[in-house]
């Protein structure tokens, strides 16, 4: 009966995330759900001069946005942000919390979700209510192998949304209140010492529309070539599976279930086996291509378009004969 | 002497995960079990801090509605000094919740601590809530997605993968640390050490013995449900006499999809 008291309460979609894109994303998926539910949508907003930032809010759907403008949470910091969360949404029993799925915010989301003594449900790909007003979460789940639709029993529901599963609304102009908050931050239990960024092409590969991908079926890594020649003509970029990153180093970052998911327009996967955790990565592509010289591997069952064949034959002939075609 | 709890899920193998096709339906009962990957990650990283510091002990800590023996006779083969395991029947719809509220609640028995290392998420679920979870429940100092991690004195120093940066942070211990994969390849036990492991003991408790309040292990969520997802590809194999002749073919076949050339 308690979780039947706990449905009741909360009122507002709220929207949060360490890094502003996302949040807008998040927006329009919310947007909607708070239409559906007839209630408002807030955005918290948390860091140091950013008042411009609630702007872009407001216009990408926000009726409301809760903002902590201080100096002292302008960088991530677990504790102070979690507490300011845990202040706000103790206050305003928000009915339904998305957080973005960012490697700061997964954690905070479990965090808060812990401390308000509720459900969490991480990385949903795809948002619905029910006729309940119950929020429901699809995501992949055994390594891949499945999607699993879950729902809530307790209140706030509380969701992460990874990057690019919805898509940043049209900014319009839009009337919306700034509420402007004063709370205490907690200290900190952990200290930065240090922050490198990481060296990553100025395209974000899931940006790309175009992705020419390796795997073991690579020999060696200046090979790669043969896939920075064919992405250059196709005007993409050159992805890898998990071994080529992890195991062999060559790759800084990695297609699949624990590395990058991304949806272009075209994915050709080249000596890449089809593990089902890389899959799981590319199963928003509109159009998979796979090269392969096993016939047997199961990269052919997820693809539009499969040859068996030596991607070392292959790929300068493909890149060839796009060139050849589109003259 | 330093303590250092490694949170090791028993999961299931997703590798050998069969799927019922006329109902999408995945066939879990049946499927073999392991330890979570990244949970094995965090145990090779636990083993490499005894080696490197000598005088640590590493004990391993389970909750599973299921029979964990098997998992837990690894883990020790691998080089733990003793497994935990909250083995209770009633834990079978136990959600992230309820999970690391036992967990916390385990440790909180064993009492001492320098560090509590667990996977990032694990293999089969894939929530990668549970650790951040525990860290609240215990009031932790918290590093997520470490790839590097090292013990000094009473600081663990962590450099974690961020979106766009590589940050080292460190907090006093104790802490909970959770790593990725790349963290480290993870041993396999040879003979001797299987051998010395059985030797090793596995305390298993119940609910009852950690005073488990009931309602607190009610699951948060409900799974609505779980199906393999529809897989409509055309699977069209494109062949030829050579190579020039498959890629003129392939090379028609994506123009005509409109997804190369503009």
């Amino acid at each position: 009966m308690e979780g039947e008291n706990g449905m009741s309460e909360g009122r507002g979609v709220w929207v949060f995330s360490d890094k502003l894109d996302l949040a807008l994303e998040m927006l329009g998926k919310a947007r909607e759900i708070a239409d559906r539910l007839q209630t408002e949508l807030a955005a918290v907003l948390i860091g140091n001069n950013v008042q411009e930032k609630a702007n872009e809010l407001i216009k990408c759907g926000a009726d409301k946005v809760y903002l902590v403008d201080n100096p002292s949470v302008e960088h991530f910091q677990a504790e102070a942000y979690l507490g300011v969360l845990h202040n706000l949404a103790g206050n305003y029993k928000p009915e339904i919390f998305l957080i973005g799925s960012t490697k700061n915010g997964k954690p905070l989301a479990a965090r808060l979700a812990t401390r308000l003594e509720t459900g969490c449900v991480p990385d949903c790909a795809r948002l619905s209510v029910d006729e309940q007003r119950r929020l429901i979460g699809e995501r992949i789940t055994y390594g891949g192998n499945a999607v699993a639709k879950v729902t809530f029993k307790t209140k706030p529901q509380i969701a992460t949304v990874p990057a690019r599963a919805f898509e940043k609304p049209e900014p319009k102009e839009r009337v919306g209140q700034l509420v402007k908050l004063d709370v205490k931050v907690d200290e900190a239990k952990t200290e930065v010492v240090e922050t490198k960024p990481l060296e990553t092409s100025s395209v974000r590969i899931e940006d790309a529309e175009v992705i020419v991908s390796c795997g073991r079926g690579l020999g060696k890594k200046e090979d790669r070539v043969l896939l920075d020649e064919l992405a250059g003509v196709l005007c993409g970029q050159v992805g890898c599976s998990r071994p080529l990153a992890e195991d062999r180093k060559w790759f800084s970052e990695w297609v699949g279930l624990s590395g990058h998911k991304v949806k272009p327009k075209l994915y050709i996967a080249c000596g890449i086996s089809g593990v089902i955790q890389h899959v799981a990565g590319i199963r928003d592509a509109k159009v998979i291509v796979a090269i392969n010289k096993d016939e047997q591997a199961p990269i052919f069952e997820i693809a539009d378009y499969g040859v068996v064949g030596d991607l070392y034959q292959i790929l300068p002939a493909l890149k060839e004969a796009i060139k050849k075609q589109l003259q | 002497m330093k303590r250092i709890i490694v949170c090791l899920k028993q999961a299931v193998d997703v590798s050998q995960l069969k799927v019922d096709p006329s109902t999408r339906q995945l066939v879990t009962a049946s499927a073999p079990r392991k330890i979570s990957d990244f949970d094995k990650n965090a145990l090779e990283e636990a083993i490499r801090t005894r080696e490197k510091l000598g005088d640590v002990e590493i004990f391993t800590l389970t909750v599973s509605a299921e029979d964990a023996k098997a998992v837990l006779r690894e883990a020790l083969a691998m080089g733990a000094d003793k497994a935990y395991v909250v083995n209770d029947a009633s834990l079978k719809d136990v959600d992230t919740s309820g999970t690391a509220y036992i967990l916390a609640e385990a440790i909180k028995k064993i009492g001492y601590y320098s560090l509590i290392l667990c996977g990032e998420t694990s293999l089969d679920s894939f929530s990668g809530l549970v650790g951040s979870r525990l860290a609240e429940l215990l009031s932790l100092p918290q590093i997520t997605s470490v790839r590097k991690v090292s013990v000094e004195g009473d600081v663990v120093i962590a450099e974690r993968t961020l979106e766009d940066a590589i940050e080292t942070v460190k907090a006093k211990m104790p802490a909970l640390v959770s790593v990725t994969r790349e963290i480290n390849q993870p041993r396999i036990p040879s003979l001797m050490m299987i051998m010395k492991a059985s030797k090793k003991e596995i305390v298993t408790w119940t609910n009852a013995d950690l005073s488990i309040q009931k309602e607190k292990v009610m699951p948060k969520i409900e799974l609505v449900e779980v199906l393999a997802p529809k897989t409509e590809r055309k699977k069209i194999r494109i062949t030829g006499e050579s190579a020039a002749e498959v890629a003129d073919k392939l090379a028609k076949a994506l123009i005509e999809e409109g997804v190369v050339g503009r």
